[in-house]
């Protein structure tokens, strides 16, 4: 019957994983390299010259350059360069911050998990854009507000994940017995529980990663974030919207695009490490 | 069998402990005023530990320099700055429940006048973006998620992740690049023409200014509620009863609109009330973007005036509007679902 | 058995494999052999019945013959349907007619769908209800099962709906996927004589089950897989006598029918013989041994 065809369909999934496996490889590579070129290029990105102002995109800059002179290339990977590290920062702290919310409230009794519980509900009730607001403002702006902001707001949901898998893991009969031989909450949840963990914490804190980008440069660009000094992707885009209708384009589209650019890679590269560390979920 | 096919997952979720249709609306209305007046009572704390002082600052800037001391100091009394945080907050609390959520430091109007009017602007953008991605995402769900790996779910799925990773405000200015600036068919920004009175706009003129706003936020929104149906799809089409209904000979088609349909429209309308919240975020930005004069931009505009009545006034009614969503959704289950609705929910 | 007609021979399976492949962590990927070169013939009237361990793939047999195996899955082999090579445009026109299935349990029901609807496929026309009736009270059910959801069908209602589900049709090969797990002996000789009525009809029935003493008061004719391969293909009535059967592996299961426990010498026997014991065993104690 159609076994043939079935197998020569087999080979081409094959084909298919070495391939996300490759991009996966070329992702990774890119936020690399943004990462570093930004943080070296933290300087360069601030040098003005007003010989070289308002340029459009051409083979010297290639993302063209704004009314002070400043190479928005250099500009733009700097300012995600800072993203990147932020995000990278708030979202470890959120992830570790869901972790033990999510371990304590299955862990430490009632009262604690009924705390919990209505603490992710008290941070998934207010809309996402407006509790970043309301922390920076009590933050008074600035670095610790957005910083503060995002790793405060990103934990509920993998929490909420947490939270249940520790309840499943509570039934399962290896715990039971580590209970009855008479081990410590505290105990159990470190060494028995926390490893058990891990996939799902990992898989948390990589599907953060965007997120935590995507919110910083938008909380940025409404002027609740980093300062104007700083080579922050949402404030180079917030600048350039005073010349969208001068004709001046390039200044809000390429930084957008590589901002893009480089959360698409971090959700795509998300995607293929918790694919790879749980293969029953996916076949693809 | 351990074949790799996922069993289906009938959408049993946790919906506390209502037993009938009415039980569960008492129980999930007392939940969600728990939940507002929580919401609530973080905000006040979020901004009375602010550094930043609301009348210092309002005071310094040349917008309230025309007030007079009197204003000024009818304010400190109505804030009560020398009060202790929790007597301030009940006594915000008790202003609120009688309909009095305030003055407005930066438009000197009633809160609750500045909300209802901003919020009049802004709701027909939420409710039209809310139903046109719901709608549009639905569909492309079902069809990307009918046929796992064909092209249809890897553009459906590609699209969805790309939107996943456009920032919403930038989205809108690409919007506001070609189709306002470049080929001029749209206004640039606000959604009215400046110098005409409201009664004198047009509902024309209105759309005209919305259609923008309300295409970013549908472009944005779109994409979670197309993964989750394309999800839910996909697992309901390698469910046992899909197989079996394909064993009974019923056509792929038959099989997506009399069980695909049936059992993806519960999830993906629960998800899409839910997403209220993720809406109103987003418009936020994109009201920025647009210098659209809704509840988004009124917001953006209290926290960089540290206007803080307003901001708080906008906190307790977005809470509202995304709690009754969720309200919303778990009503509209225990009336669709047979399982919660039979009473038979574990 | 070859001398057979060809006619007479409503399923023909010769040779078939199965296998489908799974992802491990990381770049792993492996080939799971559920079934290997099974060869199968089932005649009018007549129930055959394929035995296996649970998880020995047998169910695949089923979802291979009409056509809807898994996308990660893939087949090699001939299956004739009356004769003719059931390709894969032929088994979709034909299943849901000519073949049917009844599946393991209440999972194969739409959970959102009244029974009633699902039973007629949602045509409305009165001699499909009238039919449908019928069918119904023949299985003893009452006719209020139509307005009920498969959520609140009991174990043995549900059953008896999924046996409906293949009596609604005028079926010349009817599929039966463990009809009779979670039921009591007395009602799942019930369940089996609503087959046997299937088969007396002019139907073949394949019975597919883990329950060999199910399987050898019912079926004509049985084929025992170990490990996804045939290795007992035999009349029913061989399992009376230890001697008709070939294979260790059979011997040792008639062996362990219930009241026929296997001496601690057969148990010797068949290790020597090559047969892993722990397979037995295993099987013997999930079937039989709580």
């Amino acid at each position: 019957m159609s076994g043939m065809k079935k197998r020569e369909n087999g080979k081409r999934l094959g084909n298919r994983r070495l391939f996300s496996m490759g991009l996966f490889g070329a992702s990774v590579l890119f936020l690399l390299l943004v990462a570093v070129f930004g943080y070296v290029w933290q300087d360069a990105a601030s040098v003005t010259d007003f010989s070289r102002k308002n340029l459009p995109p051409c083979a010297g800059y290639l993302f063209g350059t704004d009314w002070m002179g400043r190479d928005m290339f250099v500009r733009t990977v700097a300012g995600l360069s800072m993203s990147i590290r932020l995000g990278l920062l708030t979202a470890a702290v959120s992830a570790v911050i869901a972790f033990l919310l999510g371990l304590s409230a299955a862990v430490l009794g009632r009262a604690v998990d009924g705390l919990v519980t209505l603490l992710i509900d008290l941070v998934m009730g207010i809309p996402h854009m407006l509790l970043l607001i309301l922390i920076s403002f009590a933050c008074g702006k600035g670095f610790w507000g957005v910083t503060l902001g995002i790793a405060l707001t990103h934990w509920a949901s993998l929490a909420r994940l947490i939270r249940g898998e520790v309840f499943q893991l509570r039934e399962s009969p290896y715990i039971r017995i580590a209970g009855k031989l008479g081990k410590s909450r505290a105990y159990l949840a470190f060494h028995h529980m926390a490893p058990n963990l891990l996939p799902q914490f990992i898989t948390g804190l990589i599907l953060m990663f965007p997120h935590a980008i995507l919110h910083e440069a938008s909380i940025t660009f409404l002027g609740f974030g980093l300062s104007p000094e700083e080579p922050a992707i949402g404030i180079i885009l917030s600048e350039s919207m005073k010349y969208l209708a001068m004709g001046k384009w390039w200044l809000a589209l390429f930084p957008g695009l590589l901002l893009t650019a480089v959360v698409l890679m971090f959700h795509y590269a998300g995607q293929t490490i918790c694919r790879m560390a749980a293969p029953g979920s996916v076949h693809e | 069998m351990g074949v790799g096919r996922r069993a289906h997952r009938s959408g049993r979720t946790g919906h506390g402990t209502g037993k009938t249709v009415w039980g569960l609306l008492a129980f999930q209305t007392a939940r969600m005023a728990l939940l507002v007046a929580l919401v609530s009572i973080l905000a006040f704390v979020l901004l009375s530990v602010s550094p930043v002082d609301p009348l210092q600052t309002n005071v310094g800037q040349a917008a309230l320099g025309a007030m007079s001391p009197e204003q000024v100091e009818r304010l400190k009394g109505y804030w009560g700055v020398d009060l202790p945080p929790a007597e301030r907050y009940l006594s915000w609390a008790a202003d609120v429940l009688r309909g009095d959520m305030g003055t407005s430091l930066l438009y000197r109007r009633p809160v609750a006048e500045v909300i209802w009017e901003k919020l009049s602007n802004s709701l027909w953008l939420l409710a039209s973006s809310w139903l046109l991605s719901g709608l549009l995402g639905f569909t492309l769900g079902v069809l990307a998620g009918r046929k796992r790996g064909r092209l249809c779910d890897r553009l459906v799925t590609g699209y969805s992740l790309l939107a996943a990773s456009t920032p919403a405000f930038w989205t809108a200015m690409v919007l506001l690049m070609v189709f306002a600036v470049y080929f001029k068919w749209f206004p640039i920004g606000l959604s009215v023409p400046i110098g005409v009175t409201a009664e004198e706009i047009a509902l024309g003129d209105r759309i005209r200014h919305a259609v923008l706003p309300a295409a970013a936020l549908s472009l944005t929104g779109i994409s979670s509620v197309a993964l989750h149906t394309r999800e839910k799809m996909v697992s309901i089409m390698e469910s046992d009863f899909v197989l079996f209904a394909r064993a009974r000979g019923e056509s792929e088609t038959s099989i997506v609109l009399r069980h695909g349909l049936r059992n993806v429209l519960i999830p993906a309308m629960t998800l899409q009330f839910a997403s209220i919240s993720e809406i109103i975020g987003g418009s936020v930005l994109v009201e920025q973007v647009f210098s659209y004069p809704g509840l988004g931009q009124a917001a953006v505009t209290a926290g960089l005036g540290s206007d803080v009545p307003l901001l708080l006034g906008i906190t307790v009614v977005t809470a509202v509007l995304a709690a009754s969503g969720n309200l919303a959704a778990s009503i509209l289950y225990g009336i669709v679902d047979p399982r919660i609705r039979k009473g038979a929910a574990r | 058995m070859e001398n057979h007609r060809a006619e007479e021979e409503i399923l023909t399976v010769k040779g078939l494999s199965v296998s489908f492949t799974q992802y491990d962590r990381g770049f792993g990927r492996k080939e799971i052999q559920a079934v290997t070169d099974l060869d199968l013939r089932i005649r009018i009237g007549e129930i055959v019945a394929v035995v296996g361990a649970s998880g020995s793939g047998k169910s695949l047999l089923a979802h291979a013959v009409m056509g809807i195996l898994p996308y990660n899955a893939s087949m090699s082999g001939e299956i004739l349907f009356k004769g003719t090579p059931l390709t894969s445009g032929r088994v979709r026109r034909l299943r849901g007619r000519e073949l049917v299935l009844v599946p393991q349990s209440v999972t194969y029901l739409d959970p959102l769908m009244k029974t009633g609807q699902q039973l007629t496929k949602g045509r409305k026309n009165p001699e499909i209800l009238e039919k449908c009736k019928n069918i119904l009270s023949s299985c003893g059910l009452g006719l209020e099962v139509m307005d009920k959801y498969p959520f609140q069908l009991s174990g043995g209602m549900a059953r008896r709906v999924l046996i409906s589900t293949a009596a609604m049709e005028d079926a010349e090969l009817v599929i039966a996927d463990e009809p009779t797990p979670g039921l009591d002996k007395k009602t799942a000789m019930g369940v089996m004589d609503h087959f046997r009525q299937m088969a007396d009809r002019g139907a073949g029935v394949l019975l597919i089950t883990h329950d060999l003493e199910l399987a050898v008061r019912s079926a004509d004719r049985v084929t025992v897989l170990y490990g996804g391969r045939t290795v007992e293909e035999t009349e029913a009535f061989s399992f009376l006598d230890e001697g008709l059967l070939k294979h260790p592996y059979t011997k040792a299961l008639c062996r362990s029918m219930p009241g026929k426990w296997p001496s601690a010498d057969a148990l010797e026997n068949d290790r020597e013989s090559g047969i892993p014991d722990e397979g037995i065993l295993e099987y013997m104690r999930k079937e039989y041994g709580r």
